[in-house]
């Protein structure tokens, strides 16, 4: 799926990376804690997020993830989508809440990530 | 890399509750191996293990040094820090064990994933510590292997 169909679904601003809407995704993890995303996170995966400090665009970064969609309304730093553009990571930002936005993805068809082996 | 004994060694200084900085070695650890063009998947689990290693000493530790070495068939990060020690390892072995304080949990660490977390990437793992002395970590990963 490309990113401009999740960014539709959630009907969210785009801060960053108005270039990469047509990356594409092909999973999704959501949390809010940097060792489970570290744990889930493989390639072409869209993180879904409230903490919208540096250490998720770190966390982010580390893992090739190209996509962060801050839930709940969130307005990050001006300095943090700078860190996200720097980085070459879209950053998304969605009204929904963390369960509403997992609810439209999944039932568009984006599975979850699962543990690496 | 052809020479069998040739070694490339990196050392970063890890500052204790430096949360501003914490991570920036492991980003560094990245960059260093992704231009010696090593695998991308082995430069993701060095690059986590590396990551959840700097942010234990950033969060438990009085502070160390993170160091990358490479040969051409192993890449190793050892965390060696100046205590306090882990009283227990094979409890901070386990998944969801945390002793993190509320600080490092409100920037989203203390999951108590970080040691498991690197268990699972590294081919080897040992984990010394001595109360009072300090822990070193050593986190080996085979390049041919996988």
């Amino acid at each position: 799926m490309k990113l401009e169909e999740i960014r539709a679904a959630l009907n969210a601003e785009v801060l960053a990376g108005e270039d990469m809407m047509d990356c594409e995704v092909i999973s999704v993890c959501a949390s809010d804690l940097m060792s489970d995303i570290m744990y889930y996170v493989k390639k072409q995966t869209v993180l879904l997020t409230g903490l919208i400090n540096a250490h998720a665009i770190r966390t982010a970064d580390m893992l090739d993830v190209n996509a962060i969609v801050f839930v709940g309304n969130k307005n990050p730093m001006q300095e943090i989508i700078d860190m996200a553009r720097e980085r070459n990571i879209a950053i998304l930002a969605t009204e929904y809440t963390m369960y509403e936005a997992c609810g439209k993805l999944y039932s568009l068809g984006l599975p979850a990530c699962v543990r690496n082996a | 890399m052809t020479d069998k004994n040739q070694i490339m060694k990196q050392k970063y200084p890890i500052e204790a509750g430096n949360f501003t900085l914490a991570g920036e070695a492991s980003g560094q650890i990245k960059k260093v191996l992704k231009q010696l063009g090593v695998d991308s998947n082995i430069v993701r689990r060095v690059t986590v293990a590396a990551y959840e290693a700097e942010m234990n000493m950033v969060i438990h530790s009085v502070g160390g040094n993170l160091t990358l070495q490479v040969t051409p068939d192993r890449i190793t990060v050892i965390a060696e820090d100046r205590g306090p020690g882990i009283p227990d390892i094979d409890l901070a072995m386990q998944e969801g064990y945390s002793t993190a304080p509320e600080m490092a949990r409100e920037l989203g660490f203390g999951a108590g994933m970080g040691l498991p977390n690197i268990k699972r990437c590294a081919d080897i793992l040992n984990v010394h510590s001595k109360m009072g002395e300090g822990t070193l970590l050593e986190a080996h990963f085979d390049i041919k292997a996988r």
